[in-house]
């Protein structure tokens, strides 16, 4: 397998802006501007009902898992709260970070900066990350939101299962940014006049953390940390697992969605935590259409884009084995067939790629 | 000197809705409010040189189809991140069934 350097200041970066991955014309689903600009339509009242019965039941579980505690009694609660704390709030950390969730910007910030605090991310340097991930989504050196590398990092992605790297690293970071601000790898792609910002951040989520761990030593409790930290790591589950199958198993270094991410149908429970991001060759192609107008865009591209997976089981089903190939050191991913409705995969989009390219159809 | 280029009909965009403009190796977005004034920018976003044609437009905001940054297209000003750097803006008219801008 050709060796990676997944950094951003490395010598994959470099490369990658040599041959002019980094300003690169990405494939597009023609869609006539009328149905376009319908679908991009912004509204507040889906993302306001959401919102509302997502902190709702968030009330309710945590109030029935510290009626319960310390009865084992509680732990169902306590597993529904933290799913909703550490899976649900990194779907709304996304959409709201596009500004695309509601139509008034408030609305938008204001649940950013909760869900980013519970996710544990700093939302000045998050915000920035995620755009580069848009820019240039799984161009090795350039992305840095590539959760699954090659070959995969596989004890990371089952520690993460329960949070641990993630909040390890993010630990790591807020005591740097808030010491320092942002490390010369944050600063290439962070513009100067948010720096402060980062370190602003970073400050204010230490303190809330300091307060929660002074209660819970005061109080001689668990339950502050099982309100507030603990569940982004007893609740991420749904997340990381979706996570996985947006890119992983595809193509890297390639530049059409359709060969690089992945739309699988998903029951609506995990659609209501994931707020409709399983839609995810869709929201790549077009970051403008809401969440709540992905099933109609899908509906109206789905000609042109690889038939969906069914089932978040078929999908793992599907990419497992291709992660395991990767990890003994084959050069495999999966290119996912086209109907023959769909304007073909360009050949100039990843068969250029000298020392990066290593694009192999899975069988 | 001012210089007045004919840019499109005042029907070509629709309310509340834009247009890009090509012009002598330049690149335009035109726009018509929901009250039905124009507004000339640049076309390309200040972020990362993506046009804002395929953006969209509420109210008296640009937002880009990139990232998501906006724009006020009346002023040009920068109003959400990741766009930062202000848009550059340019006087528009209507004469006749012309819509004009005005290079300087
Ligand atoms: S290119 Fe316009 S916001 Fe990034």
């Amino acid at each position: 397998m050709i060796k990676r350097d997944y950094r951003l200041l490395g010598e994959d970066a470099r490369r990658a802006v040599e041959i002019g991955l980094n300003a690169a014309q990405w494939y597009h689903t023609e869609v006539p501007r009328k149905d376009m600009k319908a679908m991009m339509g912004r509204s507040d009242q889906p993302a306001i009902r959401d919102t509302l019965i997502l902190f709702g039941a968030m009330v309710l579980f945590a109030g029935l898992g510290i009626w319960l505690w310390p009865s084992w009694w509680s732990a169902p609660f306590w597993l529904a709260y933290g799913v909703l704390y550490g899976s649900a709030m990194d779907s709304r950390w996304h959409e709201c970070g596009h500004g695309t969730a509601f139509r008034t910007a408030w609305m938008n910030k204001a649940v950013y900066e909760i869900a980013s605090f519970m996710m544990m991310r700093n939302s000045a340097t998050w915000r920035w990350t995620h755009a580069r991930h848009h820019t240039d989504t799984y161009i090795v050196g350039l992305d840095p939101e590539i959760n699954i590398m090659r070959p995969p990092a596989l004890a990371k992605i089952v520690l993460n299962l329960v949070g641990i790297p993630d909040t390890l690293a993010y630990f790591r970071s807020a005591f740097r940014n808030a010491l320092s601000g942002p490390d010369a790898a944050e600063r290439s792609f962070i513009p100067q006049s948010e720096w402060p910002k980062v370190t602003r951040i970073a400050r204010i989520h230490l303190a809330i953390y300091v307060a929660t761990l002074a209660c819970a030593i005061g109080f001689g409790s668990w339950l502050p940390l099982m309100l507030i930290g603990l569940p982004r790591l007893y609740g991420c589950w749904h997340a990381i697992l979706t996570g996985l199958l947006q890119h992983g198993g595809l193509a890297d270094n390639v530049t059409d969605h359709r060969l690089n991410s992945r739309t699988v149908l998903m029951n609506p429970v995990s659609r209501f935590i994931y707020w409709n991001m399983n839609y995810h060759v869709e929201h790549h192609m077009f970051p403008m259409v809401p969440y709540h107008a992905l099933p109609a865009l899908h509906r109206a591209i789905r000609h042109d884009l690889p038939a969906p997976n069914r089932s978040m089981a078929e999908a793992f089903v599907e990419m497992w084995p291709i992660l395991m190939r990767q990890l003994r050191g084959e050069d495999v991913v999966l290119e996912r067939r086209l109907p023959p409705t769909a304007r073909p995969y360009k050949d100039e989009y990843h068969a250029e790629l000298p020392r990066l390219g290593s694009f192999t159809a899975a069988e | 000197m001012s210089n007045w280029i004919d840019a499109c009909a005042p029907d070509d965009i629709e309310p509340e809705d834009l247009i890009r403009f090509d012009h002598a190796g330049r690149s335009f977005a035109i726009y018509r409010s929901p009250e039905g004034e124009f507004f000339c920018t640049d076309g390309f976003c200040t972020h990362e040189s993506v046009h804002l044609a395929d953006g969209l437009v509420m109210d008296h905001v640009i937002e880009c189809p990139k990232h998501n940054g906006q724009f006020d297209y009346r002023t040009g000003e920068a109003v959400r991140p990741p766009a930062c750097k202000n848009l550059r803006i340019y006087a528009t008219r209507v004469e006749g069934d012309r819509v004009q801008i005005e290079l300087s």
